[in-house]
């Protein structure tokens, strides 16, 4: 039938129609039936998203309304007894979160430039892949790794008064190595893309490397820099397995501030009550309160994002 | 063999007519000039990218350098401001000398150098700043501080640029939302506000409509008279019209790796250069038999 159409309108000059030029029923039906394949991909994604949200808030709702409100305000965590207290959660999470990034900020962005504006070529290629390896580690083997070498070999020389064995500040140094990479490497691929014409425009107005970067470079990437600041600050908030071993969680402890002591974090805590001798599964109040602190840490991370947004807008210098 | 031989021919007549040019121009100015290169070869890796140029870049002229894609021009051009450097396997043979001093010796900062020679590109690049900020870039790292002094100098380099009156209401406006030819006017401003000797253009209006680049070359007249300009343009009317001088390049294959090198084949007044060339190679090309 092809082959006849060609003939024919090769040796005639009459008018076509349109079955000439449709699509052949088999393709079209192809076609159709690799659309619907991707658009249930993509609504299978939307629909276990919208589960996880609706179990999150169903629980977390009924927790808020069953709760009496003075233990969410109180001493300390201690779930199975009924004392909710959400802050000693909330600022063991942000301790973690802040020694993580003063570990992992200064280092993570240092690697970036240093990758995307200093180091030769081969130089690169041999040291990308090895940061990106480091993001490889599994958080078990940090969390091990902080209470054997991070806290007696760093912490506890640093702060004679910190716990020997457990405490925030090694667990958060633990979590600033994990994120390093994703700093490193999400800022890094906001540098390159800056394009080599504004780099050789600075250059010609005789700029050294160093003002290059910093008036040049990472401004035109401030997008990419920060949105590489909130992934790392996301992931150090949301770490569990490290905080969890590194720094003391055991399901329960007192409001504390002291970053040398073992503290409880949102997600510390959450895994305390779901694995163990601490599962809480079928208690009431301690189960829910669960899915509470999970909606919070969603929340959280949501705000992070929305801070980022309203952040890069304002300062971004669009190429 | 026999190709080989008339290449070497040649080069004997174009190394002939640099003699004949320099010991002219040496003989009518007896001041240094701002650039000389001796026999200037630029090497990518293994690859000669261009080999023996000798060319002499009087002050207060506009010199083009025209030829073919691939001559080596833009290289040659890249070295007066050791923009170069930025390619890691770019190295460069013979000396380029900048009122006497070579360029390329050991204890020389191509930062220095790039304070005094400054260079305009192919495609506008502003930052992606306010126009103010871009103008006042370079001054900033030279060290001005002061809001008055910054003023000064943004107003009078967009004055010079014939930018000031188009943006004067928007200085603080994203420099991205020029037109084309308005963004080159602004990098040639930027250019100007750190006060170089030299200014560098590599193809400047080819990203550009005619009427912008009919501008650009207006400009390029008024700023000649304070600054020193060599261009390098594809566009021979464009040579013919703005210079004082012009060089034509061309590329030349080895017989042995079948790659092509860029040779300076003639330098001379741009009058001449257009009217009565020397070399034959030059008056196919001025006249659009060839490249």
């Amino acid at each position: 039938m092809f082959i006849e159409r060609e003939t024919m309108s090769a040796s005639t000059t009459q008018s076509w129609t349109v079955a000439d030029l449709r699509l052949a029923g088999g393709r079209r039906r192809t076609d159709v039936r690799m659309r619907r394949l991707f658009i249930a991909a993509g609504l299978t994604t939307l629909l276990v998203t919208g589960l996880i949200v609706y179990t999150l808030v169903k629980d977390a709702f009924s927790f808020f309304i069953d709760v009496p409100k003075h233990e969410l305000w109180n001493i300390g965590w201690f779930p199975r007894r009924g004392f909710f207290d959400i802050k000693t959660l909330v600022v063991g999470s942000l301790m973690v979160t802040g020694v993580a990034m003063l570990i992992a900020v200064p280092l993570g962005l240092g690697v970036a430039v240093y990758l995307s504006e200093f180091a030769r070529p081969r130089v690169r290629r041999v040291l990308k892949p090895i940061v990106e390896v480091l993001a490889g580690i599994p958080s078990v083997v940090l969390g091990y790794f902080a209470i054997a070498f991070i806290n007696p070999n760093l912490i506890t020389v640093l702060a004679p008064g910190a716990n020997k064995a457990f405490n925030i500040a090694a667990a958060g140094v633990a979590v600033g190595i994990l994120t390093i990479p994703i700093i490193a490497s999400v800022a890094e691929d906001a540098l390159r893309a800056v394009p080599l014409a504004l780099r050789e425009a600075s250059y010609g107005l005789g700029a050294r490397r160093v003002a290059t970067t910093f008036r040049v470079v990472l401004p035109a990437s401030i997008s990419g820099v920060v949105a590489a600041l909130i992934l790392g600050i996301s992931r150090a908030v949301g770490e569990t397995m490290v905080v969890a071993i590194a720094a003391g969680a055991v399901g329960g402890g007192l409001f504390s501030t002291d970053p040398f002591q073992p503290g409880q974090t949102m997600t510390a805590a959450m895994a305390a009550l779901g694995f163990g001798s601490d599962q809480v599964a079928g208690d009431g109040l301690a189960f829910q309160s669960l899915f509470f602190i999970g909606f919070l840490l969603f929340v959280l991370t949501f705000l992070l994002n929305l801070l980022g947004d309203r952040l890069v807008r304002r300062v971004r210098e669009e190429y | 063999m026999n190709e080989t031989r008339k290449l070497v021919e040649q080069e004997n007549v174009v190394e002939e007519n640099h003699e004949e040019v320099m010991t002219r121009q040496v003989a009518s100015h007896d001041d240094v000039p701002v650039f000389r290169t001796k026999d200037l070869s630029v090497f990518y890796g293994d690859f000669r990218a261009v080999r023996d140029v000798n060319v002499y870049i009087k002050a207060r002229e506009i010199t083009a350098f025209i030829g073919p894609s691939g001559c080596g021009k833009s290289t040659v051009l890249r070295c007066f401001d050791r923009m170069n450097d930025l390619i890691p396997t770019a190295r460069v043979e013979g000396t380029v000398e900048y009122h006497g001093v070579n360029l390329y010796d050991r204890e020389v900062d191509a930062v220095e150098v790039r304070r005094r020679v400054g260079m305009v590109f192919q495609k506008p690049n502003p930052f992606p700043k306010s126009i103010y900020d871009n103008l006042a870039f370079g001054p900033r790292l030279n060290g001005v501080k002061k809001k008055a002094d910054l003023d000064v100098i943004v107003e009078s380099s967009l004055k010079r640029a014939a930018l000031w009156d188009e943006v004067k209401d928007r200085l603080k406006a994203s420099a991205m939302g020029l037109s084309g030819g308005q963004q080159q006017r602004l990098c040639i401003a930027r250019c100007i506000a750190v006060e170089p000797d030299v200014i560098l253009m590599d193809e400047p209006c080819s990203a550009l409509d005619p009427i912008a680049t009919a501008r650009i070359e207006d400009l390029m007249q008024e700023i000649k008279r304070d600054f020193t300009i060599i261009i390098v343009t594809h566009n021979m009317q464009q040579a013919a019209r703005v210079s004082d001088q012009t060089a034509f390049f061309t590329t030349e294959v080895n017989p042995e790796s079948d790659r092509r090198t860029g040779v300076l084949v003639e330098f001379d007044k741009t009058q001449k250069m257009f009217s009565n060339p020397s070399d034959s190679r030059t008056e196919a090309y001025v006249t659009g038999r060839f490249g």
